[in-house]
């Protein structure tokens, strides 16, 4: 019985240590923003939230998810800011009391994303609708989010523009992966499809084997990023003033600064519009 | 040069210079992992144990759920827990969302049954063998159980080492109730699934093998424990 007892007295030890070690070291001052996989994975927060952090000692722990996944998160309480890019979405979810206000924060735009074989002939359009119609007559093979995220919503807008009724049309040229940005390039690349990406994802991707942009600059194909502070009358344990704190410096002239200069291969990923 | 030659190239780069970022994120694995692997054997071998020893009615379907229980779906518990720790849930007012806490409670749900039905097969085992022996010696079910536990550690070993290993390496659950916080709740198999979404695949196949590594060294280690104790204790 000393073995039992010894490897208990060792397993107790080893206990107490896992579990008095801190396990984050991190700022015991900080706020959660759900916000969206472009923002994240092209590498814009990594930049920007230090700068924050040096400036007002609040760390911004960052969830990402599709837009809205992130405003569900939000609903339910678990984030004290929303950072993400569906007019339409954020305004409901503001309508619904679960945001205090909406305030504009940067752009970027959309971009058709396709093969270098270009089989549907739309390279070197301006007009998405056209370029989405061609797609379609063509029945080249075309990768959608599908995952209720800012940028699948503007999909779907930009097919119902191009007055093409996906229900009544979707086979096997349309694939549907409900999967974040980057996941679903990596399905464009591999199956030589297009999609419509972000440009700031888009930038900052890898893996893009033979695809390359073939519609840009078309206006429908803006895309507004929109910052909202969880309504505290809902969730009361949201971080009010920390929360405010870091959407008054992401509209403030040296957050927009800060966004500005957040460059891949000198290009430019955000462009900051907040009202002045 | 092939993906996969780059990964091996850039993995050993990344070990050779073991950067600060990629230590801390191996660390927090580690921690996660092995704090939810000790807690669940507190509770798997006993459970285990019990059932292989215990006489109590419904112990052979109780035997069929931990079993069927192993396979759990990680993204499936990974949703139940997140819906209990989220705010509106009910334990929202512990505020353990989004925190290494909640992966560690995500991982003892899935990693407890797998120990449980193992060690309950181990003991089940030794029992078939020992029950009379132990019957005369006059032991008592909690007793023999114990004594069991004990005569067959070094297998019951191997179970907490199957445990370990589906912890370390699920990405499921702990990336909707960790939230892959870069700097907070990034672990191992989330960092692999952000670099896989950003496209960088030679990166995500790289942190990929230093994850087999450090799998392979802990087993490494425990067989060589397992070794040294055998020698001593017989």
């Amino acid at each position: 019985m000393d073995l039992i007892r010894r490897s208990f007295i060792a397993g107790a030890a080893a206990a107490a240590l896992a579990l008095a070690a801190p396990f984050a070291t991190a700022a015991d001052r900080f706020i959660t923003v759900s916000s969206t996989t472009s923002t994240e994975q092209s590498g814009l927060f990594k930049h920007l939230l230090p700068v924050f952090q040096a400036r007002t000692g609040i760390e911004v722990r960052v969830v990402a998810l599709g837009t809205g996944q992130a405003l569900d998160m939000a609903r339910r309480g678990d984030a004290d800011v929303v950072f993400v890019h569906d007019k339409a979405a954020e305004e409901k979810f503001i309508a619904e009391g679960f945001g205090v206000k909406r305030q504009e924060v940067m752009y970027n735009d959309f971009i058709l994303v396709g093969p270098k074989s270009d089989p549907a002939k739309v390279a070197g359009g301006k007009d998405i609708t056209e370029a989405l119609k061609a797609v379609q007559t063509a029945q080249a093979p075309f990768v959608s989010r599908g995952d209720k995220s800012g940028t699948h919503a503007a999909e779907l807008r930009l097919w119902k523009a191009a007055g093409i009724d996906l229900d009544a049309v979707k086979g096997a040229w349309y694939r549907d992966t409900g999967s974040g940005m980057g996941p679903a390039l990596n399905t464009a690349a591999s199956m030589n499809a297009y999609i419509l990406a972000d440009r700031g994802t888009w930038l900052s991707f890898k893996n893009r084997a033979d695809l390359t942009v073939v519609v840009e600059g078309d206006k429908r194909l803006f895309n507004q990023y929109g910052v909202i502070l969880v309504n505290p009358e809902k969730h009361p344990h949201v971080k009010k003033a920390d929360g405010q704190a870091f959407i008054d410096w992401v509209v403030s002239a040296e957050g927009q600064k800060a966004i500005a200069d957040y460059k891949i291969d000198g290009q430019q990923l955000f462009f900051p519009n907040a009202a002045k | 040069m092939s993906t996969i030659t780059e990964s091996f190239l850039t993995a050993g780069q990344l070990i050779a210079e073991a950067d600060g970022k990629l230590l801390s994120i191996v660390g927090l694995s580690l921690q996660v992992s092995l704090t939810a692997v000790f807690l669940a054997a507190c509770l798997g071998l006993p459970i285990g144990a019990a059932v292989a020893v215990g006489r109590f009615p419904g112990r052979k379907p109780l035997t069929v759920i931990l079993n069927g229980m192993m396979g759990l779906p990680p993204v499936v518990i990974g949703l139940l827990v997140y819906l209990l720790l989220s705010r509106a849930g009910p334990l929202g007012p512990l505020g353990l969302l989004f925190t290494p806490t909640a992966m560690v409670i995500a991982q003892v749900v899935l990693i407890t049954p797998i120990i449980a039905a193992l060690s309950r097969q181990i003991v089940a085992d030794a029992w078939r063998d020992y029950e009379e022996q132990l019957r005369s010696l006059g032991a008592s079910t909690p007793r023999a159980a114990l004594t069991l536990l004990v005569d067959t550690r070094f297998s019951l070993s191997t179970a907490v080492l199957a445990g370990l290993g589906r912890a370390v390496a699920e990405v499921g659950a702990v990336m909707i109730v960790g939230g892959n916080i870069d700097g907070v709740t990034r672990v191992m198999t989330t960092s692999i699934a952000l670099e896989t979404s950003k496209g960088d695949l030679p990166l995500a196949l790289a942190l990929g093998f230093i994850l087999i590594s450090i799998v392979l060294i802990l087993n490494a280690l425990a067989h060589a424990l397992r070794e040294w104790a055998a020698r001593r204790h017989g």
